[in-house]
């Protein structure tokens, strides 16, 4: 049984555990809120975007001749797969959750014996993944640096894929990260990017557009854009969902700490009162025997 | 009946501007400046680096775009855009900066003529932004 003495440390460490724990989930709040609104305000620009994207792609007539980042490249050899994470730790369940999203789409991958290229986004994804796939990662890309979320580091990313599709690295590019639904639940997300998905709905509308200059020239033009614009998506989803995650999480530790206190606590009463007690006894038997 | 229609125009990390006043829009797509009024047909286009005006009833704006895709539709003329800013509030070191960066990836050797096009193009609408 520990000593008195040794309870009442423990107890202070908890509790200054609790007061580190309380305040991140406060940072966190504060910091969600505003990745919240961020989220939302970048949505009508993808939203936008994909739109024309569709109504373009539908006005396409010659599909052998379309732009390659649309139809692909008509094989599926090499998968490239950027896994956007967290650059932080003590999240939940958040970085380990694109992780493992990631992993059995790799696993699938490899067991198809395709070629698998891994480009992770946030160190925390990269720590987790160098130990078991060191060997598909051509890059690892961190913008631990900019304190906002901004389009710049987006285009950044995409700049990078599109080079290594003109260069032929690879046919098909997916993209995980976490979709924020709420503060509680994030989804693990997995997007083709590259080539685009066919939208199912194919009734849209069916406007005719005046294109200029023609179609292929402003889809070749659009479509790199519209890679940026998803990963950037992606970015914003996903701080917002690092931080919700963290939140939830750390509203958890400070819960569960201030549950270790109470026990603590009952425990060093009890074996205060029994030292007490065990005294007395002393004292009276020793008294009695006088 | 009216003559009115809507504009929207939005940046990656948020909505720039949206009013549902206007008369006019001017835009400067690659092919030259189109002028938009009221149930022009649905068109889609790119943009070059120019001056987007923007008439609407009470007043008028203007604000510089380096690229971007613009679309019209069902009277709503989208702009999606990553660099905008609104002329009123042009950062006279921002624009000097971009016209030196502009000037610099001129001189270079390698680029080809549409480029070369179009960043003669910005400089020119530049240099006209920083005098006034």
């Amino acid at each position: 049984m520990p000593s008195l003495d040794d309870l009442r440390k423990r107890i202070t460490s908890v509790k200054s555990t609790q007061k580190i724990t309380k305040a991140m989930k406060m940072v966190a709040a504060a910091k969600l809120r505003k990745a919240q609104e961020n989220a939302e305000k970048g949505r009508p620009y993808s939203e936008k975007m994909n739109n024309v994207i569709l109504n373009l792609s539908k006005s396409i007539t010659d599909k052998e001749n379309a732009p390659k980042l649309l139809v692909g490249t008509g094989e599926e050899k090499v998968h490239l797969c950027i896994v956007l994470t967290a650059d932080r730790g003590l999240c939940g369940g958040f970085n380990t959750n694109i992780i493992k999203k990631a992993k059995s789409y790799f696993e699938k991958i490899i067991s198809e014996n395709k070629t698998l290229k891994i480009i992770t986004v946030g160190s925390k994804g990269y720590d987790q993944l160098k130990r078991q796939y060191k060997s598909y990662i051509v890059e690892n890309i961190s913008f631990k640096e900019s304190k906002n979320i901004n389009y710049f580091d987006a285009d950044k990313v995409g700049k990078i894929i599109i080079e290594k599709f003109e260069k032929n690295e690879f046919d098909v590019c997916a993209i995980f990260y976490n979709k924020f639904k709420n503060v509680i639940t994030q989804i693990p997300q997995e997007q083709q990017i590259v080539p685009l998905n066919e939208d199912k709905d194919v009734s849209g509308s069916d406007n005719d557009y005046e294109f200029e200059p023609d179609e292929d020239e402003i889809l070749s033009n659009l479509l790199p854009k519209n890679i940026s614009t998803q990963i950037f998506k992606a970015m914003l989803e996903n701080s917002a969902s690092e931080q919700g995650s963290r939140m939830t999480a750390m509203d958890n530790a400070t819960r569960n700490a201030g549950e270790l206190v109470d026990r603590l606590t009952i425990e060093y009463n009890r074996s205060r009162q029994a030292a007490i007690t065990k005294e007395l006894i002393e004292i009276i038997s020793g008294a009695e025997s006088l | 009946m009216s003559n009115l229609f809507n504009i929207d125009i939005v940046n990656p990390e948020q909505s720039f501007l949206s009013k549902d006043n206007v008369f006019e829009v001017v835009i400067p797509a690659v092919e030259g400046e189109i002028g938009i009024l009221k149930d022009h047909i649905p068109i889609i286009s790119f943009l070059k680096p120019g001056i987007i005006r923007v008439f609407s009833e009470s007043e008028e704006q203007s604000f510089y775009v380096e690229d971007g895709i613009v679309e019209f539709k069902d009277n709503t003329l989208s702009v999606l855009t990553s660099s905008i800013f609104d002329l009123k509030n042009a950062d006279k070191n921002f624009v000097s900066e971009s016209i030196s960066s502009a000037e610099a990836e001129l001189s270079k050797d390698n680029i080809d003529d549409q480029k070369r096009f179009l960043l003669n193009h910005k400089v020119e609408v530049l240099k006209s932004i920083s005098i006034n």
